[in-house]
């Protein structure tokens, strides 16, 4: 007997990401001036590249422990005391993962039983729907507006709770719209998880890119540290996405259930990067200031040249995105980034790649020189003005 | 004297770009552009902005010939006046570009520029060297600029990210 497929009903089933699609599209093309990227424009630090050079040559080449060398583990937990005020111990609650992405993934698998919800919180990363899929949870998403700034209302997620939900998974600051939860935004919703006993994935990758407000992280809210799951990373704040270094901080049942999973999928992370992780962490919080300060500038320049341009834009408080509306053009979002990329060689990301509700808008990364978005911004200035006279 | 936020800010920007248009400058910052004048002006009356400088690196230039030399002045201090009076007669000379007052083996870092390695060394031994106060000078000719205030000089900047990512 044949099969028909060698492939998980699962992982047939996924749908690939729409970002993949497009930038299949903008790979095609040649002078694109391109917003469409999620990384940071800098390149890491000479002093951390340094220290994973001289990692190298001191022959630091085999594994670490499972959970991450000690030391970066322990500058990890006072990083996290001295910048957000929670408390996480190197021994049992903190594991450093291949990126925030597998820390999303471990700490997913490690809480769920089949058939078990999830609330995902639209716009959002393109990974959260798949990953709750792939841990064999059900993804049940609440799509925000542009009318709250994007931002999960208390209500919106008690209507979303069920019988089934076990967590909730948040990011903020956002991808894609660079939304911000304040701290009594914070509260209001940590008081609905306490009440129905769940647990928040809190993605905080982007915590060090927020502009007008400071960071509160959700582990920071009265009694949310023993059901928060932080996941955090080098990958933005010190502009080292290719390193592939991030961090898990849980409370210790989890960790300890977390790290299982880790060390029988991944073993570890790789021991350069954490060397190099550990450079960034003792001396490099200067960097990540003056980049904070560079994005804070072009955060400003795009959104105003947005609204000047009459493309709608909320002034997004933190990570480096801005999310304008393109409702006004007629377009889908598809339609409106296919056109501007064909016609003025303009990328930029369609919303609704990240959700139903980022239909209408487009992500525009602004981590890019100023250079580069005063010439995105003014074609994408004559692209608006031959679609919407 | 203490500056705010904004007058910081302004400042860091045109440190890098001092060309930045006004307009943009005021879309970086929250001020408007008539703010960011008067902000400018105030600066450049408090001489916090002292001047407006393009770091070119003459050496790509084939017509350009210059030498710069940076000097290690040892200095006898007077009574009262201490560095500053001998500093202020080094500084006047057009030839030199800088003057810092340096802890160590020596008191005066001078740098000086002229046409050709004859011109420097005729303006050390003929103009600095017989100061009253000049004790010593040790001469040292650049050979090649590779980072000037800040600035890698053969750096080329490529965007090496792929054009659409997560």
């Amino acid at each position: 007997m044949i099969k028909t497929s060698y492939v998980s009903r699962t992982i047939a089933e996924l749908k690939p990401s729409g970002i993949r699609r497009f930038f299949d599209l903008a790979a095609n093309l040649e002078g694109v001036v391109s917003l469409g990227v999620g990384e940071p424009d800098f390149v890491t630090s000479w002093a951390v590249r340094e220290a994973a050079i001289n990692s190298l040559e001191e022959g630091y080449t085999s594994y670490t422990a499972n959970a991450g060398l000690f030391e970066l583990r322990s500058e990890i937990s006072w990083y996290m005391e001295k910048q957000f005020h929670v408390s996480y111990r190197p021994e049992d609650q903190i594991i450093v993962t291949v990126g925030a992405s597998q820390a999303l993934d471990i700490a997913l698998r490690t809480i769920l039983n089949p058939g078990e919800e999830v609330i995902v919180v639209e716009p959002c990363f393109v990974a959260y729907a798949p990953l709750v899929t792939m841990a064999g949870g059900i993804p049940v998403t609440v799509q925000t507006s542009k009318e709250d700034d994007f931002k999960l209302t208390p209500e919106q997620l008690e209507a979303a709770i069920t019988p089934k939900t076990k967590a909730v998974l948040i990011c903020s600051p956002n991808n894609p719209t660079g939304t911000q939860l304040g701290q009594e935004e914070l509260v209001m919703l940590a008081d609905i998880v306490k009440k129905h006993d769940l647990l928040v994935i809190s993605d905080e990758i982007y915590a060090e890119l927020a502009y007008d407000e400071k960071f509160t992280s959700f582990a920071a809210i009265d009694g949310m540290l023993e059901r928060t799951i932080v996941i955090n990373g080098f990958s933005k704040g010190f502009a080292m996405t290719g390193w592939r270094l991030g961090f898990v901080c849980a409370p210790k049942e989890i960790s300890e259930a977390m790290l299982k999973l880790h060390q029988y999928a991944m073993m570890c992370a790789p021991t350069i990067a954490q060397h190099a992780a550990l450079e960034a962490l003792k001396h490099g919080m200067q960097d990540v200031e003056e980049m904070r300060r560079s994005y804070r500038r072009r955060r400003n320049y795009i959104v105003k040249s947005f609204n000047d341009m009459g493309l709608d834009c909320h002034n997004p408080g933190g990570a480096f995105y801005a999310f304008p509306s393109i409702e006004k053009t007629g377009m889908t979002s598809m339609e409106f980034a296919e056109k501007l990329l064909t016609e003025e060689l303009v990328a930029v990301v369609p919303g609704d790649v990240f959700g139903e509700s980022g239909e209408g808008h487009i992500r525009c990364s602004y981590a890019s020189s100023m250079e580069q978005l005063q010439e995105a911004l003014s074609r994408m200035e004559r692209f608006m003005k031959n679609h919407c006279q | 004297m203490h500056l705010n936020e904004e007058e910081l800010e302004v400042l860091r920007i045109i440190e890098n770009n001092s060309r930045i248009d006004l307009k943009d400058l005021a879309k970086m910052t929250d001020l408007s552009e008539v703010d960011i004048e008067i902000t400018l002006k105030k600066l450049e009356d408090m001489r916090v902005i002292v001047r407006y400088l393009t770091v070119i690196n003459w050496a790509k230039v084939d017509e350009y010939h210059g030498v710069t030399a940076m000097i290690d002045v040892k200095v006898t201090p007077k009574r009262g006046v201490g560095f500053d009076e001998v500093a202020k007669r080094i500084y006047k000379f057009k030839e030199v570009q800088s003057v810092y007052l340096m802890s160590g083996a020596y008191d005066l870092s001078v740098i000086v520029e002229g046409r050709s390695m004859n011109e420097v060394a005729s303006f050390v031994s003929e103009k600095l060297s017989t100061l009253d106060s000049v004790i010593s000078t040790t001469t040292h000719f650049i050979m090649k600029k590779y980072k000037h205030d800040g600035t890698i000089f053969d750096q080329t900047e490529e965007d090496k990210r792929i054009v659409v990512s997560p």
